[in-house]
């Protein structure tokens, strides 16, 4: 008996698979062995772990590392605490709900660099709209995007504010799902509305907050053109992460560490992510 | 509407106006003064406006580069959504229907793409050495590879919506599988191919990254780039510069005012960031 052809081949999947596997996987797995060797793009030198060793040697390069953690947690952190609460008021059937909705909502689709430059002048220590109206109400403003100490936290600011709409959408799609039985059994019981928000809402729009904080750690460790655009990663390395970092060794021609960032960045990437979704899945079986 | 959703309404909609909607508003206004009067930075109404004036001289600066800009950040975006739709719903169409071993690999493959960032430097050298780096058609290629995966799950699950009985009677009716395919099944994503057009188009015209690194060069410079590049040229044209961040918006903000739906429904789909 000849067997039947499917009529699902499997060359449909071909196209996507030579483009995907030659521009993304083959650099992915090539860029395990080019971070072990000294190159300039036509030889490789295999220098073994040097790359590494430089790169957790450099104070500079370790900073990097530090103030990506902290900028992707506090990105995520805040992006899904505010997120939630708007999602709560944005649904509560307030004046002017829909056009709310979509002003939280645009900044997401604006460009990045050009969202960088305009808070870049806002943010003027002297002459930024801030700082004047902070004036306004006796507070000396301080120097947001050129103070080392406040660099970082102002660009993290910066992506929340860029950022906090799509957390706020997701976590409306996620309230949406939530049948209103269980406010309803919840106001029986004679549960206020706090109660109600700890008790139901938090838990039941759990699937919606998986997704907000993988999606927004991942975006924060991998996080580049909001700080390109507005500090380059200064004063001096004060606000470098990882992504700016191998852009400068890119530009100054060291391919290798570079690349050995990459896979840094890649290894973090994955260490973070794997755990949390695995837990926050398991948790979500729980329920 | 119980007074005191007016009165939450009121309070939200002054909050959103001094944190949202002020930061645009400065954009136009800066982008509308005078040079000396945007290089004060002060948030305040042009006492000259020079709208036109300064559109004009944007648009000519560096031999209009912007428009070239414009030219080729349409024909990336174009180009690469067109080979985002058809090979993604060809994955996502293979991968619904058809159970067996290789979905695994396909899965992991797609897990990949929406979480390990790219290796910038080896990229590059594999551009180079498929004579790709610093092309307009490599660009598209590496954005197709880039959006692969959220494309795929986008249709993955809305094929699932799909009947089978459907391509049962078109393979009755003598109809060979690239034909299923694309005269019965493809049409009828017509939904889900909207938004994802419209939300990767977003993505792939704001990208600025993936531009950065591997189309240098002034002859194929993209939009989101003449930004930066305006920004160290324009140092102290700050009129000129945010009028060039306000052409940039428009794009955005009319996709945005047409395609609402569209985008809310691709950003929550699976909630996959686009």
């Amino acid at each position: 008996m000849i067997r039947q052809k499917s009529p699902y081949p499997y060359w449909f999947v071909l196209p996507a698979a030579v483009v995907f596997v030659t521009l993304f996987l083959v650099p992915t797995l090539a860029s395990l062995w080019f971070s072990l060797t000294r190159w300039d793009l036509f030889t490789a030198h295999f220098i073994g772990l040097d790359n590494y060793r430089q790169f957790f040697k450099e104070p500079f390069l370790i900073q990097g590392l530090g103030n990506t953690l902290v900028y992707a947690v506090l990105t995520s952190v805040s992006k899904s605490v505010l997120g939630l609460l708007l999602a709560v008021l944005l649904t509560s059937g307030i004046l002017w709900q829909g056009f709310l909705r979509a002003v939280v909502f645009f900044p997401v689709l604006v460009s990045t660099i050009g969202i960088g430059i305009t808070f870049a002048a806002l943010m003027h220590p002297t002459k930024g709209a801030i700082n004047v109206a902070l004036a306004w109400v006796g507070i000396d403003g301080p120097a947001w995007l050129s103070d080392p100490a406040l660099a970082l936290y102002s660009v993290a600011f910066i992506d929340l504010w860029k950022g906090v709409g799509l957390a706020t959408l997701i976590y409306i799609a996620g309230l949406a799902a939530i049948s209103p039985d269980y406010y309803e059994a919840a106001r029986i019981d004679g549960a206020t509305r706090l109660q109600q928000f700890w008790r139901v809402t938090v838990p039941l729009v759990r699937p919606a907050t998986v997704t907000v904080v993988t999606l927004s750690l991942i975006g924060g460790l991998r996080s580049f053109d909001i700080i390109w655009a507005t500090t380059k990663g200064g004063p001096g390395f004060a606000s470098d992460v990882l992504a700016s970092v191998i852009y400068k060794q890119y530009q100054a021609g060291f391919y290798g560490l570079a690349t050995a960032g990459n896979v840094i960045l890649f290894a973090l990437i994955a260490l973070i992510i794997l755990p949390l979704t695995w837990w926050l899945n398991k948790r979500e079986v729980d329920l | 509407m119980k007074p005191h959703q007016r009165n939450a309404g009121l309070a939200a909609l002054a909050v959103a106006f001094v944190v949202f909607i002020l930061p645009f508003l400065f954009t136009f206004l800066m982008a509308v003064k005078t040079k000396k009067e945007a290089a004060l930075f002060l948030f305040s109404w042009p006492s000259e406006w020079q709208f036109w004036a300064n559109l004009t001289e944007v648009v000519k600066a560096r031999n209009y580069m912007l428009l070239l800009a414009y030219f080729n950040s349409t024909l990336i975006t174009l180009a690469a959504v067109s080979g985002l739709v058809v090979m993604g719903a060809m994955v996502g169409y293979v991968l619904q229907r058809r159970a067996s071993g290789w979905n695994r690999l396909i899965y992991a493959g797609v897990l990949m793409g929406l979480m390990v960032p790219p290796a910038v430097v080896p990229t590059i050298w594999v551009l180079q050495g498929l004579g790709l780096f610093k092309t307009i058609h490599g660009m598209v290629l590496i954005q197709i590879a880039y959006g692969l995966s959220f494309s795929i799950l986008l249709y993955r699950s809305f094929i699932g919506t799909i009947p089978r009985d459907l391509d049962e009677a078109a393979r009755i009716d003598g109809a060979r599988p690239w034909e299923i395919f694309f005269r019965v099944i493809l049409p009828l994503l017509k939904p889900v191919t909207v938004t994802l057009i419209v939300v990767q188009s977003i993505a792939i015209f704001n990208d600025f990254t993936n531009p950065l690194y591997y189309l240098p060069g002034k002859e194929n410079v993209t939009v989101q780039l003449t930004l930066f590049n305006f920004q160290t040229q324009f140092q102290s044209q700050f009129n000129l510069l945010f009028m060039n961040i306000l052409l940039v918006t428009i794009p955005p903000l009319l996709v945005f005012i047409f395609f609402n739906r569209q985008i809310v429904a691709g950003m929550t789909a699976g909630g996959v960031k686009g």
